[in-house]
């Protein structure tokens, strides 16, 4: 077990290591210096003030001192200024992170019911008409853009029906409805993974036991293969929390919700590439950590696969 | 979806279930594969020949036909120029998919050769570019295409490099999967010891051999990119606005939303069908090429 955790610790220190290093380098292939990308929509800009910035923004140092300043800034939680504002990048994101992640803590919630309602219904219902309208869901949700769905409640609910006002104004329904848009979007994957790994346990011989023995559907679901089927699920939504998080920004676009969303756009309208870099950085992270605990709880769901560690992780290659 | 566990008594299991000569066989398999096809070939009709399926202009608008609601004339309904929204779905296709095949095309091309030396060229390389695979993953799609977008103007290719390089991982692992299976098979085997090279035997038998899932995510991937695409192009980082394209178009008729509500309604649709048709069409592909 000891040697299980430092394995799944290591790996995702490196991972984020070297997204910081991926990253890095990518932004030295960018044509030119972050400063003269971004002082070049202002054509009344002269070397000198490019020159001077660079300097107080580092970017005149020698490359290998860029990389271990900034590599040493990380590790001291100060990930660099933006250039439109000159706020640190780290006070940037901080000040509107908590809206967002709200928005994609409930929505996340909102899509496991949903894929557990989507699942359960499937399984359970005795209507084979019913099964296949079910079953034919997740990939519908799949398919709306987040854009659309939101556009079109807001369309029927503030403006055909007049139920909810056009922009935020903390009633239940201006929170509910962009959580729902999201939380349709994220159910869809986490519904195929669960569907399909209930289809192979429901394979296995020891449900068959199970019947011999007498046991009602519904015990059999919830007792036995559900447990069983977890793992997969909770590897594939470990990964759904970069689509989480693209579907904040959107979503917030649309309900014109302050949040992540509104700094990415200005990071990118403004190119302010240390602010993309950090808002970069930040959702590596954000996904590692979520997948190190995810391989963190796997053995607690299954055992086997401390058994088998070294062989690979409990890793689910979705497509 | 497809779903390939690593996890070895998972996946055993998984193959009993699959029955898969049966399905192979099964004539339903080919008309679930032509029923989704042939909306799919209609679309790229749209795309190679708009002017077969509208004859109204879709970037001049009548000023006398502002704002029309959908009727047997205008399908879609017209705009705020005037412009038949239909025309301008069917004369955006070809940027969207350009946009998306372009996107598509990178994943695919990138994602098969990363996929190839991990499978083929040993374990230090399997190691080292399956971590940079993570390093893909973990960083979400959306911003990998913002951060091309921001490095160069935003624009059609920017965004179609960059939705690419984000569908490179998932590529790059399907890639690496199939290819290991179809390694171990016999007749591989046999054709290294009947004095095959590294190369010839990855391209002649291989490669070959692997396509099937591939070429089914290539689908869902093609339905994928014209999500992101949409979704990017909503938030101002794709094609200039007089150019139709769907994910534009949509965004155009946000400020509408309340005096015309089939400006976003009805070319949202399209876009759900596409991507609905895309997803079914990997789905049926996979079914046939399943060995």
């Amino acid at each position: 077990m000891g040697r299980y955790v430092a394995q799944r610790i290591g790996q995702a220190l490196l991972v984020i290591w070297l997204a910081y290093t991926v990253i890095f380098l990518a932004v030295q292939l960018l044509p030119s210096d972050p400063v003269t990308i971004f002082l070049s929509t202002d054509s009344a800009v002269d070397q000198a003030t490019i020159d001077n910035m660079k300097r107080q923004y580092g970017y005149d140092q020698p490359l290998l001192v860029q990389y271990f300043a900034q590599l040493g800034g990380l590790l001291t939680g100060d990930v660099g200024y933006s250039l439109a504002s000159g706020e640190p990048v780290a006070l940037r994101i901080g000040g509107v992170i908590g809206s967002t992640m709200a928005l994609a803590l409930s929505a996340f919630a909102t899509a496991v019911v949903l894929a557990l309602a989507v699942v359960v219904a499937a399984t359970l219902t005795r209507s084979a008409v019913l099964r296949k309208v079910v079953l034919n869901l997740p990939p519908l949700f799949a398919a709306v853009p987040v854009i659309w769905l939101g556009l079109v409640l807001l369309e029927l609910l503030s403006i055909r029906w007049g139920v909810m006002s056009l922009f935020p104004d903390g009633s239940f329904l201006s929170l509910a409805v962009p959580v729902f848009v999201l939380g349709v979007h994220v159910s869809a994957p986490i519904a195929q993974v669960l569907l399909k790994s209930i289809d192979t346990v429901y394979s296995q011989p020891f449900i068959d036991v199970l019947r011999a023995k007498g046991a009602s559907a519904s015990w059999i679901f919830f007792r036995h293969a559900l447990k069983n089927a977890g793992g997969p699920a909770m590897t594939i939504t470990g990964i759904t929390v970069g689509t989480l998080l693209a579907g904040s920004v959107i979503t917030e676009t649309v309900f014109a919700r302050s949040g992540l969303g509104a700094v990415v756009l200005q990071a990118v309208t403004t190119q302010d590439v240390p602010l993309v870099q950090g808002l970069v950085l930040l959702t590596a992270s954000v996904f590692v950590a979520v997948n190190l605990v995810v391989d963190l709880l796997y053995p607690l769901l299954d055992p086997r696969i401390l058994k088998s560690n070294g062989q690979g992780s409990p890793r689910v290659l979705a497509v | 979806m497809t779903l390939h566990l690593e996890n070895p008594a998972a996946a055993s299991a998984a193959q009993i279930t699959t029955a898969p000569a049966a399905t192979r066989r099964r004539p339903s398999a080919r008309i679930g594969l032509w029923l989704t096809a042939l909306p799919l070939i209609l679309v790229l009709g749209w795309a190679l020949f708009p002017g077969l399926f509208t004859t109204a202009d879709p970037i001049a608008g009548v000023g006398a036909e502002k704002f029309l609601a959908p009727s047997a004339q205008h399908w879609f309904g017209t705009d705020h120029l005037g412009r038949d929204i239909y025309a301008r779905v069917v004369h955006g296709t070809s940027q969207t998919l350009l946009t998306a095949g372009l996107a598509v095309l990178i994943g695919l091309v990138a994602g098969t050769i990363i996929g190839l030396i991990a499978a083929t060229a040993g374990r230090a390389a399997d190691a080292v570019t399956m971590r940079l695979v993570d390093v893909l993953l973990a960083v979400p799609g959306f911003l990998i295409s913002l951060i091309v977008v921001t490095a160069f103007q935003p624009g059609p290719i920017s965004l179609g490099v960059g939705v690419g390089i984000a569908s490179i991982a998932s590529f790059a692992r399907v890639v690496r999967s199939e290819v290991l299976r179809v390694r171990n098979l016999d007749f591989v085997e046999a054709a290294f010891l009947s004095g095959g090279t590294y190369g010839s035997v990855v391209l002649r038998h291989i490669l070959p051999n692997a396509t099937g899932p591939v070429l089914s995510l290539l689908a869902v991937d093609l339905g994928a990119a014209i999500l992101a695409i949409s979704g990017l192009g909503f938030l101002g980082f794709g094609a200039p606005p007089p150019t139709p394209e769907w994910g534009l178009l949509i965004s155009e008729g946000r400020q509408y939303l309340g005096s015309a509500w089939w400006m976003t309604s009805l070319p949202g649709l399209v876009i759900v069908a596409a991507v609905v048709l895309l997803a079914g069409f990997g789905r049926q592909l996979l079914k046939i090429f399943r060995f």
